[in-house]
């Protein structure tokens, strides 16, 4: 069936019907990015895994408090709109990625690691909360499984974070090559699956959580 | 490595964009969606089991918007979609695992 | 628990004289290793060639090695087992250092020996069955086996450091989880297992990609090797169930670590979700560890019955069929846990369901047999004694499927005996059998037949020995996990038989060791690349494969293509021609996988002891080889044309 196939010989083709991403214009490159969709279907797993035993665990909640007592609906609100917004303003910078303007790319993948900063800082300020009235991972299982899951979304966020920054300073230093063109579309990638996780946390968490 | 065609053979399935489209129709759709979850969820007074499937769906449907709009999930560049299918059935294992967690481990039902 | 006759001098295990052996074995094995490397100058030579290779061959080299060894391993854990088991009431081995062996002997036969194994067939074999020139990440299948190695000296110091795990290769919660199990023991098990979980992702990821992208012009997926074909199948069960595994060992970790509350009876925490999150993953995995071993006996069969394998189609459908079926029949493994009879006949009837494509896989491989022309070489041996051994393993297989039944088998000899009888039966002998087939497109030299036959026999009687009783014994009411037994109970008899039989194994073990030392200077050199007259493209290349594996990649019209240009005399279109040949691109070495692995066992050894911050140390470590990475700019190269002239041409092929 499919083979590997030489690419409009090295370079983009920009219009009509030949048209190919910058991204895939190295033989490598689609490999990598089909490599990439591959971790994203184990990472898929892995979150599943988290929000099966999360729903089983929900209503253990021993002695400690439910999520109906403890989630802050403005807070999660504020969260999902950032992290939002910022799969938003990565797909803009693959856009620019795509025309070879290494200043719109740089410029709109520091905007969304700010953004996920941002998200970051409003997490660990939730979770510090929690913690300061008593409701630890150790607290119920609930609890543990609460903290594991959001907190392992929160951390794939942050690795996402200093993986964009070196792409920027990579991008500064020798613009924008094929290579890193697949680097920007895979860390956006990473993104986006990031935030579609994040779609489920809020309804099968938060939600779940909080409504009636 | 050769290839075994005479041209490069390069599918319709990337579309040239001058303006990012894809991208806000996509965020637009995902905000009214979220909105409409949380609308639903929170005012209005329908009994628990039926928010559950419609904020449920309602995800569900902000994935697909997000897989197609920002992730472009079919693209590819020869012939067949592979990541698709590995998508599509990594999302059946994925809720067998969580169905049928959920089934097993609630137990009791026929133990008296 | 701290054992019960055993204590600590710090970390170090005192108080039996096994142990000290062991301190010895390895002070004594590490001694000889420096002095050999030093005194050759061969230090730079290990660096150059071994630990920064990113070449699929030698990482399947450094896998092989690695399972033999291991092999060995669990293999005296065993040896120890049935001598502490021969008689009742012994107490060879006290009860703490008993379940120690047990958890040990699990554990790395399936993790650090069959898995490692399976991923040395993989790199040996797949890119040449492919005609490509190595696999789609080299880089990353160096990180797989670097993470493998290190958790494999995780889990094998624990023995003598700290204390070995000792809840079973299973490691069920609670009786895992620190209430019931603290110190450094358990915490072992579960970082080797983690650390080595992310290199069998990685593996997965690899050669799927590998698979689906990197075939030779004209080798459609209908005409692949039935090899590939298995690795395909494995591949899709690596990449969809060891992320559970790394999921419900990392919650084990955190209730043990940091006190939380997954699966502890208190709190609210649910140890059932452990068993059935563990065997979301186990059920998955016994299937990996087989149909590699289904791929390698296609091969084997058509290749020494000279004969295409009967019904191609549905057994590439048979494989994917299986796969399938096996991600919904893990709940097998725990019918007597308490589920509702409507759980446990779904998993039971989709359990005796995956018999089916398996039979159909049985009935192919006989049709092929039948009427062909066949060799009866070491390869074939194996496959021959493979059929009738897993056939009746997979027999009381179904047995035990049967829900209402189990709740008798559960947990005895019965269930003891099946697993060993599939995984011996299946995987060993296919593993076994593969590596008598492919030793010279690896090594250049065949194997020496008569020691092979000795380690055969031996291996195989010896194995019915022990584990026929042991199927009686089952029924006759003996646990597994019990380290003696009382006299009078009729269990002596067949106890001691079987011992006798793990001894005659043994026995054939070293023979099979004893084989690969006498042939590597007396054993017949193959000098044509194709010692068996095969059929896959491997074939015809020499052995051993230049660097570049293809100097020209072919370009494949059919199955079997090797084979049908063999019949037409037109072998010689696969040999390179001057004219044709191209600067080949390929990755360079790299000394980051070595150091990645390293740093994953700082991690480890940090949890192991809750040494918190050296285990931050290895994440930065982690975290800082993997930018490294990002930003190297160039980590390939290309070999020029003429030196691939230079090296086709001395092996006789220009």
């Amino acid at each position: 069936m499919a083979t590997v196939i030489e690419h409009a010989h090295g370079h983009p083709v920009d219009e009509g019907e030949h048209y190919v991403p910058l991204e895939y214009t190295e033989k490598d490159d689609s490999l990598k990015i089909f490599g990439f969709w591959l971790f994203l279907t184990q990472d898929m797993v892995l979150f599943a895994c988290l929000f099966a035993t999360f729903v089983v665990l929900r209503t253990h909640i021993g002695n400690g408090p439910d999520s109906e007592s403890l989630f802050d609906v403005k807070g999660f609100i504020e969260e999902t709109f950032i992290l939002l917004t910022s799969s938003f303003t990565g797909g803009i910078s693959t856009f620019y990625m795509r025309k070879k303007r290494a200043i719109g790319t740089v410029v709109w993948l520091l905007i969304t690691a700010a953004l996920g900063a941002a998200f970051v800082s409003l997490e660990i300020t939730e979770f510090l909360h929690y913690i300061s009235i008593g409701a630890t991972m150790q607290t119920s299982a609930f609890l543990s499984a609460f903290f594991t899951l959001v907190g392992t979304h929160g951390a794939h966020v942050s690795v996402g974070i200093i993986w964009m920054i070196s792409i920027v300073i990579q991008i500064l230093r020798r613009g924008i090559t094929p290579a890193l063109s697949r680097k920007v579309f895979i860390v956006n990638l990473y993104w986006h699956f990031l935030d579609v996780v994040w779609v489920f946390i809020f309804t099968v968490v938060y939600m779940m959580g909080v409504i009636h | 490595m050769s290839n075994d065609h005479d041209t490069p053979q390069i599918t319709k399935t990337f579309h040239h964009e001058k303006f990012p489209w894809q991208g806000i129709f996509g965020y637009i759709l995902s905000l009214a969606l979220t909105a409409f979850s949380l609308w639903f969820g929170l005012e209005h007074a329908a009994q628990y089991g039926v928010i559950l499937y419609v904020i449920m769906g309602l995800a569900i449907m902000q994935i697909f918007v997000q897989m197609f709009m920002f992730m472009h999930v079919t693209e590819t560049d020869e012939g067949f979609p592979w990541q698709s299918l590995g998508l599509v059935s990594g999302l059946v294992f994925v809720a067998a695992i969580v169905i049928m967690s959920i089934w097993i481990m609630t137990f009791g039902a026929g133990v008296s | 628990m701290p054992p019960s006759h055993l204590s600590h001098w710090g970390l170090l295990i005192t108080g039996d004289p096994l142990i000290y052996g062991a301190d010895a074995s390895i002070a004594l094995a590490s001694i000889a290793i420096v002095y050999v490397l030093t005194k050759y100058k061969k230090w730079k030579w290990l660096w150059d060639e071994w630990l920064t290779t990113v070449d699929h061959k030698k990482i399947g080299i450094m896998y092989l090695i690695a399972a033999i060894l291991m092999l060995f391993r669990a293999g005296t854990d065993a040896e120890l087992m049935r001598t502490q088991l021969a008689l009742p009431n012994l107490h060879f081995l006290g009860p703490e250092h008993y379940d120690q062996i047990f958890t040990t002997h699990g554990t790395v036969m399936l993790l650090f020996m069959a898995m490692p194994f399976i991923f040395a067939l993989m790199n040996i074999a797949v890119p040449l069955q492919i005609g490509a020139r190595d696999v789609a990440f080299p880089y990353l299948n160096a990180i797989s086996f670097w993470l493998f190695f290190f958790a494999a000296m995780l889990i094998n110091i624990s023995f003598v450091i700290g204390g070995s795990p000792d809840a079973g290769w299973t490691s069920y919660a609670p009786l895992a989880g620190s209430t019931f199990d603290p110190g450094p023991g358990e915490n072992f098990y579960l970082m080797a297992l983690e650390i080595t979980g992310i290199g069998s992702i990685g593996t997965g990821i690899n050669f799927l990609a590998t698979i689906l992208k990197m075939r030779a012009p004209g080798m459609s997926l209908m005409k692949m090797p039935l090899f590939t074909w298995s690795i395909v199948a494995t591949s899709i069960l690596i990449v969809y169930a060891f992320p559970a595994l790394t999921v419900v060992l990392a919650l084990l970790l955190i209730d043990r670590v940091a006190g939380a509350h997954f699966f502890t009876i208190t709190a609210g925490g649910n140890p059932m979700m452990y068993i059935n999150m563990f065997w979301i993953w186990g059920h998955p995995e016994v299937y990996i560890l087989i149909l590699p071993a289904f791929g390698v006996f296609s091969e084997i069969v058509s290749t020494f019955s000279r004969k295409t394998i009967f019904g191609y189609k549905s057994m590439v459908f048979s494989l994917l069929l299986i796969s399938l079926i096996s991600y919904f029949v893990w709940a097998h493994h725990f019918f007597t846990m308490g589920a509702d009879a409507s759980v446990n006949s779904f998993f039971a009837i989709a359990s005796m369901l995956v018999g089916i494509p398996t039979g159909v896989k049985i009935f192919n491989w006989l049709f092929t047999m039948f009427r062909g022309r066949i060799r009866m070489k070491m390869p074939m041996l194996w496959t021959i004694a493979f059929i009738p051994c897993f056939t009746m393993g997979g027999m009381t297989g179904v047995m035990l499927a049967a829900a209402p039944a189990d709740y008798q088998y559960h947990n005895s000899y019965f269930l003891v005996a099946h697993f060993h009888q599939v995984l011996i039966g299946g995987t060993l002998f296919g593993m076994l059998a593969a590596m008598y087939y492919w030793w010279p497109k690896v090594f250049g030299f065949l194997l020496d037949e008569r020691w092979a036959k000795w380690a055969f026999w031996m291996f195989n009687i010896g194995f019915y020995v022990c584990f026929e009783p042991q199927y009686v014994l089952g029924l006759m009411g003996m646990q597994r996990r019990m380290y003696t037994y009382p006299s009078g109970l009729g269990w002596t008899d067949l106890n001691f038989i079987s011992t006798i039989g793990a001894f005659i194994m043994g026995l054939g073990f070293i023979f099979l060791v004893w084989d690969i030392i006498y042939s590597i200077r007396y054993g017949e050199r193959d000098l044509t690349g194709d010692p068996w007259d095969g059929r896959t493209l491997e074939w015809s290349l020499p052995s051993p494969a230049p660097h570049y594996n293809f100097a020209v990649i072919p370009h494949v019209t059919q199955l079997d293509h090797w084979w049908e240009l063999k019949q037409q005399g037109r072998q010689d279109e696969l040999r390179p021609k001057a004219s044709e040949m191209r600067p080949i691109h390929m990755p360079k070495n790299s000394g980051k996988p070595f150091l990645l692995g390293l740093a994953f066992f700082v991690v480890g050894v940090g949890f192991v002891f809750e040494w918190y911050a050296l285990a931050v140390i290895g994440f930065l470590g982690v975290g800082a080889l993997l930018l490294a990475r990002s930003f190297e700019a160039h980590p390939d190269y290309h070999i020029p044309v003429d030196e691939v002239v230079h090296t086709e041409t001395a092996l006789g092929r220009l």
